[in-house]
């Protein structure tokens, strides 16, 4: 079952991966993945499982355009992340690599460690207690790019952009 | 209906008109990449994207500044592997180590123009800002889509005006105008949208960028300061339109405008220096982007002109450009900086990033005129970073702990 970890207000990308672990810093053999939070949170690189959900609060990712913030949380293979308010760049660069973003405020409705359902696809969250959260639908140009797995694949797919609706 | 800069320049690169909310995939004029995430972006470029070559040689330009020189064999390695890729590519701009910080550095190159959509590897690509282009860092993968087709895409954003009224009082500049505004904004106050800054057509570009590269600590896409008083050639469409719509609005006097301190560890954390008590300082870090322009260098200088660093202080000094470095040479900045026992950098990113030159210790604290003071910005986690003007910086130096330049001038 996923499991839900809190975070706060502001979080920024030099807690999700500080510069000093950058890729460029590490050796070659060596995985960003094992420096998520690990400042900020340093239990969970360990601890993470595929599918565990990120619920923050407001402007989660502020900071630098390092994609490897967000390349550290795709390579802990988390879920989705849940947040009033994204970083832009964050959040580009997050949608790019395909994790889903979903802009809502859950951290009254879900508690650090809970244990929950979730479907990605219709964006609901199953709490232990049997009630549903419903997120808010993305674009569904995003969620295009999300099914293709990130713009990547989805330019090498389709060879041109999503389309906007432009 | 008017039209933002945002919506002028984003209309000109869409190839129609287009407004706030709208998402647009457009052609871009330039784009920048630096060496800290160049390894990465031509791995995708070339292996997840499939490209052989970027769409225009000549619309590139790659800046060795983030790290430079390497501090360790693997990041030398990596920025010869970046020199022999543009060499191969055939890529006309590439600025090697010491010429400087991108984003100045492109603006005297001539390669920003007013009007241009720039994007860069680097979140303060705002700084292009400071000549009225619309600049906005990327990521890894939203870079390598633009080298492979010229194009990316964005939504339009909305945008916050800034307006500033009267002129500064002695020993307070640019920064201070632009962390007061962090202040006033926070640190997600423009998320998404661009950032206006007009009422200093006194200003020289490089003060101008002071206030573009802040842009992002608001969470701005593109932060521009109004064309007005700039000696660059403006397109006769780049302009400020009175019907323009705008989310927000805010107004500072500066005439009234005590100097700024953001205290650790968050850019909006902003107090009047007067508030904040007295803070005992380890090191004074002059340079990055944001203030680390000759003009900057000068502003320090006329507060440590014959005078000496407090006992224990050290001063490091890294000029934003080879440009900004070889006029201060030129005029006499750096012979005052040294006689006052300040020492100097490379032009580049310094330890503004943590990597190299300058890196903190747990508990030191730092007056930095930089941009960012996030805990473990600059090194240890446990340092502190206060962030102020270049005049705020030289008082500090002469005196241990965070000083009000006017404290130092009436003494003297
Ligand atoms: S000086 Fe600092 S903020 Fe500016 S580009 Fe370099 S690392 Fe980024």
């Amino acid at each position: 079952m996923p499991r839900i970890w809190v975070f706060g207000t502001d979080v920024n990308t030099d807690q999700i991966v500080p510069g000093r672990y950058a890729p460029y810093m590490l050796s070659a053999d060596d995985d960003v993945r094992r420096y998520a939070f690990v400042e900020a949170r340093p239990e969970f690189a360990g601890a993470v499982q595929p599918g565990d959900i990120l619920v923050a609060g407001p402007n989660f990712g502020c900071g630098s355009s390092r994609e490897y913030a967000p390349l550290a949380l795709k390579r802990s293979q988390v879920g989705a992340i849940i947040a009033p308010l994204f970083a832009r760049i964050f959040f580009r660069n997050a949608l790019n690599l395909g994790i889903p973003c979903f802009t809502a405020d859950l951290r009254e409705q879900l508690a650090d460690g809970d244990e929950v359902s979730f479907d990605v696809a219709s964006g609901t969250i199953g709490r232990a207690d049997g009630q549903a959260l419903h997120l808010p639908a993305p674009a569904a140009w995003m969620r295009e790019v999300w099914n293709e797995g990130g713009i990547v694949p989805f330019y090498r797919r389709h060879g041109r952009f999503p389309s906007t609706g432009a | 209906m008017g039209q933002t800069f945002a919506e002028q320049i984003l209309s000109r690169a869409a190839g129609r008109t287009v407004s706030a909310g709208e998402m647009v995939v457009v052609d871009v004029d330039l784009v920048m990449m630096h060496d800290s995430l160049s390894p990465s972006i031509i791995e995708t470029l070339h292996t997840e994207l499939g490209a052989e070559r970027v769409w225009d040689r000549d619309r590139v330009a790659v800046v060795i500044d983030h790290v430079a020189p390497a501090a360790t064999v693997r990041q030398a390695e990596q920025q010869q592997q970046v020199r022999r890729w543009v060499a191969a590519q055939n890529i006309t701009h590439l600025f090697d180590v010491g010429r400087g910080i991108s984003h100045p550095v492109l603006i005297e190159e001539g390669l920003v123009q007013p009007g241009m959509l720039v994007v860069g590897s680097d979140s303060h690509s705002t700084g292009y800002g400071a000549v009225t282009a619309f600049g906005s860092g990327m990521g890894t993968t939203d870079i390598a889509l633009a080298l492979a087709t010229g194009q990316t895409w964005l939504r339009v954003p909305e945008t916050v005006r800034v307006q500033a009224q009267g002129r500064f009082q002695p020993g307070v500049s640019s920064k201070d105008l632009g962390l007061w505004a962090t202040r006033t904004l926070r640190a997600d106050g423009a998320t998404y949208a661009s950032v206006e800054w007009h009422g200093v057509p006194f200003m020289h570009w490089t003060d101008r960028m002071t206030l573009a590269t802040l842009s992002i600590e608001v969470g701005a896409k593109a932060g521009m300061v109004a064309p007005a008083g700039l000696t660059h050639s403006v397109p006769e469409w780049l302009r400020v339109e009175d019907e323009a719509v705008y989310s927000r609005s805010i107004e500072c006097d500066l005439s009234t405008l005590e100097p700024q301190v953001s205290v650790p560890h968050t850019v909006d954390n902003v107090f009047d220096l007067g508030d904040i008590g007295r803070i005992a300082v380890d090191v004074v870090y002059l340079g990055t982007c944001t203030n680390g322009h000759h003009a900057d260098m000068v502003a320090a200088a006329n507060i440590l002109r014959g005078r000496r660093l407090a006992k224990g202080m050290r001063m490091i000094v890294v000029p934003a450009s080879s440009e900004s470095l070889a006029q201060a040479a030129a005029d006499g900045t750096l012979n005052i900086l040294l006689q006052a026992g300040a020492t100097i950098g490379t032009p580049g990113c310094g330890a503004c990033i943590g990597r190299h030159m300058g890196v903190l210790a747990p508990d030191e604290v730092c007056l930095f005129t930089g941009n960012r003071n996030f805990r473990g910005r600059m090194g240890s986690p446990r340092a502190n970073i206060y962030l102020a003007s270049p005049e705020v910086a030289a008082a500090t130096a002469v005196t241990g702990y965070i000083t009000h330049p006017g404290e130092l001038a009436a003494s003297s």
